[in-house]
């Protein structure tokens, strides 16, 4: 249609462009604000359409880089508001053989993404022309997903974490590769952005200072798993809504002595975290009296 | 080829006095002269082989795919016009996705034969376009184990232990008679399927071939892929080898 307007005529082409279907809050050519009102019975306008408030929820998802690989942590639980009510759930999953993704936040959204994200995976597989997705490139995916579903009004209540690593040709020295690790968050909003460390939901406030002050470059498969361990505990203290069965799950490529590296991805089976709520000297701050029985 | 049905052969709209519709029997003759394709269903899966024939040495060897796969354990292999396999091919897996999104299980080897055999059918029925100039080999592992199907282009849809379509289907089928394909492993049905295509491969008539080899069994844990390079590189040896036998050994 637009192409039949002249496009000199900055008039004919105004009146074509409001006259066709455009989204609410949306920009007219003169970078005017238009439909500001969204149609009735529209899903933008209908909460009956689309979705507005989280029901059954997943918390926070932790994730730190070590060298070769990425190492991720959520708990299994989706909660309903206060309720603790799905005690063993995987928040953390694969995509491929070499992308792993944390979600939190509405747990049948995670769902929906899933299907979203197999789909994709078997598209790529069928293709069969030697390529396959890389943990970029699903990221970038995902981002496009959110954004235009926050732009209709009708998004999908997650926060993403994405982690994978990629085997990317040494463009100087044919033959040789070098593993790139991605680490990287979606919103809700579509905000993304990728970091060595990743903290959402609660876990943006309370874990991320502890995984900034422990990242250092090149550190350990073991070092991430402690500071993951340490941080996910303090997570289960001090979140009201996040529980003590955890999930570590891992990325990356287990380098031989002089050897290619071995690509690793998995996600181990949940374990009880212990924690300590004894009112402890440590605790406290100060010494409590011996005599005393009371603890 | 000669005009056998003249006047009745112009459009699939038409019967011939003696019941046949001769555009589909066109239509199995573009198969007929295309290079073969076989399948084998064994005990613990599907193999695939086909005959690619290489018309041109500028051609790079994997591409002009013969064998797809549709869904992740699914395999189909054409043989005739390879671009209304292709078709087929698009509208299997968009099947298949469907019937993923409705019943939340993957499709069933049965079931999604039946599907492209409709999706032919309908083909045959207008004068407004022409039948599917080809024929699909779909085979897969699902609950039910093992299975293989044939779709012609008359959209008939029949189940087999052992199929072969294309120019050599003659001798292929004659072949695969011979063999007990119900005790066989799959590891053993490829190096069968490559011979199968080495012994009915004419070196008179077409010059080279690419072979493709594709399998779904248990030790692809049920999903459709190509044959490894080592074990079709033994299994190509070993058809060559054997050919070489025949031919001198028939001198």
């Amino acid at each position: 249609m637009f192409n039949q307007i002249p496009f000199q005529d900055p008039v004919m082409f105004k009146n074509a462009f409001l006259s066709s279907p455009t989204a609410v809050g949306s920009y007219s050519p003169s970078a005017e604000c238009i439909n500001l009102k969204a149609k009735a019975g529209s899903y933008e306008e209908d909460p009956r359409k689309r979705t507005t408030d989280p029901i059954v929820t997943g918390t926070s998802v932790l994730a730190i880089k070590y060298e070769g690989g990425v190492m991720m942590a959520a708990d299994t639980l989706a909660s309903y508001g206060s309720l603790a009510r799905y005690r063993n759930v995987q928040r953390i999953r694969t995509i491929s053989n070499n992308t792993l993704i944390g979600a939190g936040g509405e747990y049948s959204d995670f769902q929906e993404i899933m299907l979203t994200l197999d789909d994709l995976v078997r598209q790529d597989e069928n293709a069969n022309d030697g390529h396959h997705l890389q943990p970029k490139e699903f990221f970038s995916y995902l981002t496009r997903v959110m954004y235009n579903r926050r732009n209709k009004f009708d998004p999908l209540f997650n926060q993403l974490v994405l982690a994978g690593v990629s085997k990317v040709r040494d463009p100087v020295a044919p033959n040789t590769s070098t593993t790139q690790v991605f680490l990287g968050q979606v919103d809700y909003n579509g905000t993304y952005f990728e970091d060595n460390t990743i903290a959402t939901g609660y876990g943006a406030y309370i874990a991320r200072p502890l995984l900034r002050k422990a990242y250092k470059p090149k550190m350990t498969e073991k070092e991430a798993r402690d500071v993951l361990e340490d941080c996910m505990r303090v997570m289960y203290y001090r979140d009201a809504r996040a529980l003590n069965r955890v999930q570590f799950a891992r990325v990356g490529v287990r380098r031989e002595e002089g050897g290619s590296g071995e690509l690793v991805l998995d996600i181990a089976e949940p374990i009880e975290l212990k924690t300590e709520w004894r009112h402890t000297e440590k605790a406290l701050g100060y010494p409590k009296p011996t005599d005393d029985s009371s603890g | 080829m000669a005009s056998i049905g003249t006047g009745y052969d112009l459009s699939s709209t038409t019967y011939s006095p003696d019941g046949r519709i001769f555009q589909v029997e066109y239509a199995h003759k573009a198969v007929e002269n295309s290079g073969t394709a076989i399948a084998l269903r064994v005990k613990d899966g599907v193999v695939f082989a086909v005959e690619k024939i290489v018309v041109s040495k500028m051609l790079e060897p994997t591409s002009n795919r013969r064998i797809h796969t549709v869904d992740s354990h699914i395999g189909m292999a054409i043989s005739g016009l390879v671009a209304d396999g292709r078709q087929l091919v698009n509208r299997g897996r968009s099947e298949a996705t469907q019937y993923r999104d409705f019943y939340g299980i993957p499709i069933t080897g049965k079931v999604l034969a039946e599907r492209i055999s409709n999706f032919i059918q309908v083909y045959t029925l207008y004068g407004v376009v022409r039948p599917f100039g080809c024929a699909v080999l779909v085979g897969c592992v699902d609950k039910k184990g093992p299975q293989l199907y044939m779709v012609d282009p008359s959209g008939s849809c029949y189940g087999y232990y052992g199929c072969a379509i294309g120019k050599g289907t003659r001798a292929a089928k004659t072949e695969l008679e011979k063999l007990d394909l119900a005790n066989m492993t799959a590891r053993e049905a490829v190096k069968q399927a490559a011979r199968i295509i080495y012994s009915v491969h004419d070196d008179v008539k077409d010059k080279s071939f690419v072979l493709e080899l594709s399998w779904v069994c248990e030790e692809t844990k049920n999903l459709h892929q190509f044959v490894p390079d080592e074990l079709k590189a033994a299994a190509e040896e070993e058809a060559k080898a054997a050919k070489d036998r025949e031919e001198s050994g028939g001198d």
